[in-house]
């Protein structure tokens, strides 16, 4: 540690730190344009001029490293003299638009003018203007305003890892552009609108849309991955107005990925949006009273009841509801006599499910991504399914982090791989196994079961290759993303990966579908483990099995059967079987339309509340930041109404937070296993050899919310070419 | 695009003088050699060079912008680069430039319409002592006359 002085307060800061950053912690405000804490130092704004004693000129605070005894003055007439002219010298050609510049109010540039800035200049030749690019949907620029800060471009270089923006040409002519006009690919891209001090890079969807003090910010949950990034939603009169990202060092650090930015506009622009309960009358859905909507949905339930028994009523829910919904949800089934409920919509092989462990997820932090030092990814399509972990991931490669990828399809990766391996769906199997047997025949520790898994194994070069990688470094993991966990033969893979695993001594995690996969699991929404993992004596019947079954009654909630269900035409089919379909959706979609019985009209993220589980199991409760739409419910109010019509016990609850209660008192009672066993496969030989279909979800279609959102799909057509 | 085999090769040439992980190094002169190839810049040739070194498709525009020597359109096929800082305007360079732009009928960053000549003008390219001077192509041309410039000219195919 080191001591210096800043403004004559004692400071001690570490070796090799810049004045800026032992200032800022501090407390000490030295203005700045270029420097950002996550972004490389760049020193080219000069906004950060400060005053060192025995320095005859002053210096750039971001780039000038403390020494001891060093002292900095940040007031000091010299200091405020040259951060006056290099405030006078950015604003020659900055134009004077903020009353119809979008970033008015909560502008670097317009705060520090008003701190630094003249109120007259010498200046009176023409400012120079620059040509705006159209860099995509997402993204509006307005390129005269650009101060050449450069943090766009570095953070594309450095933390994307997707180097788009440049800056061309020279002198007076640089510009900040593609050069060529093209859209931004990054799915992280949307960062460079918080990034950008000045009005250059602004919120498209936002744009001319409202003025930062007009708006009230919530804290909330982003709801489309697993990681539960932390965001602010910012409303306006009972509108979601934008979404932006809430720092949280241990899991979205400064960023927010462009789908949970911009997915609110699945709510605001969405056009099949319901607000109104619907029953089928005469074929067509009419709306009706919630009162009229719930007695008509218990009582065409009680009668499938009566008729076919309890256990031909199923309950399908997307991993996109909270806890305290896949809570109640399974209750109400559960209360019914029906364990046929599921959420784990996308996967396909359940072998393995009594195996499970209490939650999938991953047995380390998510800000450990970036400490590994050998990493092996399956099936994983990392920038797309949780594109802020690609940012870690990318942060542990550029430290030297050695990282191989095995997948299904060619993914593009933003970061270099020490190996890169893109087999057909029949040969992962043989793959993992292979790296499995060279592992174990290094090390030799392993039961008579597993040797004869792997007894027919023959080993070749490419297993060698990445057995050796995962036995070296200090630091390894296993991550299995949706082509893995997805898989037909999910339950042998994860076997696999497992083993190898334990056999290299590496971390090991599953990056599950939806914001609340985790969440879900504990509330028991599953047909084999109930409320807190207690397991299920006769466990009721997978999504898969009553699809195929079908069910004579099908309670879906937040579920699109032609999106939501890995085997669509199946959900269609089923759903057009079924003799009552009970529908709790904020949209209406076609299938839905036709042979949904009774349509209740639920919230969507922004207007609901509860708690989201993350990958790593952390709980996270949000509150709603708007009230909902007309007169949709939260789906949590709608299941305890529910269960109080089946006049079932402990329906009470009055408010989310009771039920949250009643599942952690579960939890506490609970004595259920939660590491879960390792699951070991008859056989590794395959199915079939009959054709596979090798599918990823998009990424802007994980959910309904945002399949909705125009400029997020508007950005995938842009991109594609 | 694809490079061409005599482009890759040079290229190739240039990348064996620095480490294989800094291949940006020979930015510079691929670029040339593309120039030299095409007679500019295309979008497509800065491309070709960008994934041939394995460096981010911007980075090369930044740097082709950058430097006023390469030329991103197309220019023609002989390039007259005038000086006309203060030793060859103390020695009458505005004569030089005057004949030119008549004889030529073009003025400076334009190419004639048979596409033959290109006019540009430039800063101080070292060789005062015998100013006026142009540089054509790769050559320097000095001691500047208009005759001697129509027979510079009328020399070059």
């Amino acid at each position: 540690m080191i001591d210096i002085e800043i403004d004559g307060k004692k400071l001690q800061a570490k070796e090799g730190e810049m004045i800026i950053q032992v200032a800022d912690e501090a407390g000490i405000v030295i203005p700045r344009y270029c420097y950002h804490k996550k972004l490389s130092i760049a020193a080219n704004c000069r906004m950060c001029l400060v005053q060192v004693e025995k320095v005859p000129k002053p210096l750039p605070a971001c780039a000038t490293q403390v020494t001891p005894g060093m002292k900095v003055f940040t007031q000091s007439p010299v200091a405020l003299a040259a951060q006056r002219a290099v405030m006078e010298f950015l604003l020659i050609n900055h134009p004077l638009d903020c009353p119809i510049c979008d970033q008015g109010g909560q502008c670097e540039l317009q705060d520090l003018a008003v701190g630094f800035g003249n109120d007259t200049s010498f200046y009176h030749d023409g400012k120079r203007a620059v040509e705006d690019k159209d860099i995509g949907p997402l993204i509006s620029t307005c390129m005269t305003r650009c101060i050449h800060c450069t943090r766009c471009v570095r953070f594309g270089e450095e933390v994307a890892g997707l180097r788009e923006l440049g800056a061309t040409g020279r002198g007076e002519h640089m510009e900040i552009g593609t050069y060529i006009e093209k859209s931004l690919r990054s799915e992280v891209a949307g960062n460079i609108i918080d990034l950008c001090p000045v009005g250059a890079l602004l919120s498209k969807p936002f744009l001319f849309r409202g003025r930062a003090w007009e708006l009230d910010s919530h804290e909330s949950i982003a709801a489309h991955d697993c990681l539960g990034s932390n965001i602010y939603i910012h409303t306006r009169r009972n509108q979601v107005m934008r979404v932006v990202p809430q720092e949280n060092e241990s899991i979205n650090e400064t960023w927010l990925s462009d789908r949970d930015r911009f997915s609110y506009l699945g709510i605001t622009q969405a056009t099949d949006r319901i607000t109104q309960p619907m029953i089928r009358q005469q074929g067509k859905l009419q709306a009706v009273s919630w009162q009229q909507a719930l007695t008509h949905a218990v009582k065409g339930l009680q009668q499938v009841c009566s008729q076919h028994g309890a256990e031909a009523i199923g309950a399908l829910t997307a991993p996109t509801c909270t806890t305290e919904e896949a809570y109640l949800l399974q209750k109400v089934m559960r209360g019914i006599g029906s364990h046929n409920i599921d959420h784990r919509l996308r996967q396909t092989d359940f072998s393995d499910q009594a195996y499970d462990p209490f939650h999938p997820g991953i047995n380390f932090d998510l800000a450990a991504l970036e400490k590994f030092d050998r990493m092996l990814l399956v099936g994983y399509n990392i920038h797309r399914e949780q594109p802020l972990a690609g940012l870690r991931v990318r942060k542990a490669a550029l430290n030297g982090a050695k990282i191989a990828a095995v997948s299904l399809l060619e993914h593009q990766y933003n970061f270099p791989l020490a190996e890169h391996k893109v087999v057909a769906s029949n040969e992962l199997i043989p793959l993992l196994a292979g790296i499995a047997k060279v592992l174990v025949n290094a090390q030799g520790e392993v039961s008579a079961q597993e040797q004869a898994l792997l007894k027919a194994i023959d080993i070749n070069a490419q297993h060698q290759e990445l057995a050796a990688l995962l036995q070296s470094g200090e630091h390894r993991c296993i991550v299995l993303g949706a082509l893995a966990l997805h898989h037909p033969q999910a339950a042998i893979i994860r076997s696999l990966t497992q083993l190898i695993a334990r056999l290299a001594n590496a971390n090991y995690g599953c990056f599950t579908d939806g914001p609340n996969t985790a969440g879900a699991h504990i509330a028991g929404a599953l047909p084999h483990r109930m409320a807190s993992g207690a397991k299920v004596e006769k466990p009721g019947l997978t999504w898969q099995q009553m699809l195929a079954k079908p069910m004579k009654a099908l309670l879906l909630m937040n579920v699109e059967p032609e999106h939501d269900v890995a085997n669509s035409p199946a959900a269609m089919a089923a759903v057009q079987q079924a003799e009552q379909v009970i529908a709790l959706t904020p949209y209406l979609t076609g299938a839905l339309a036709e042979h949904a019985d009774v349509v209740l009209p639920i919230t969507p993220f922004a207007e609901n509340m509860g708690t989201y589980v993350n990958v790593e199991g952390r709980w996270q409760s949000f509150r709603a930041a708007v009230l909902p739409q007309g007169d949709s419910r939260p789906a949590w109010k709608v299941l305890r109404v529910l269960g109080n019509l089946f006049e079932l016990n402990g329906f009470g609850f009055e408010s989310a937070p009771e039920v949250l209660a009643e599942l952690r008192e579960h939890l506490q009672q609970s004595d259920s296993d939660k590491q879960g066993q390792w699951y070991c496969p008859q056989t590794l030989d395959q199915h079939s050899d009959n054709l596979e279909r090798v599918t990823e979800c998009s990424i802007y279609a994980v959910d309904n919310v945002v399949r909705r959102s125009r400029p997020l799909q508007d950005s995938l057509t842009t991109t594609s070419s | 695009m694809e490079l061409s085999a005599k482009a890759r090769a040079e290229i190739d040439k240039w990348l064996t003088k620095y480490p294989p992980d800094q291949k940006q190094s020979a930015l510079l002169p691929a670029l040339h050699i593309m120039q030299d190839e095409i007679g500019y810049l295309p979008r497509e040739a800065m491309d070709a060079v960008a994934d041939h070194l394995g460096i981010p498709h911007i980075a090369v525009y930044e740097a082709a912008t950058f430097y006023s020597m390469y030329h991103l359109h197309p220019v023609g096929k002989h390039k007259i680069s005038l000086c006309t800082n203060v030793s060859c305007m103390l020695r009458g360079c505005d004569k030089i430039e005057k004949h030119l732009k008549q004889r030529l009928g073009i003025n400076f960053g334009e190419t004639t319409a048979d596409g033959k000549f290109y006019l540009e003008e430039v800063e101080c390219l070292a060789a005062c002592r015998n100013a006026p001077m142009m540089q054509i192509d790769r050559t320097y041309h000095e001691d500047l006359t208009p005759e001697k410039v129509d027979k510079i000219l009328d020399s070059l195919t």
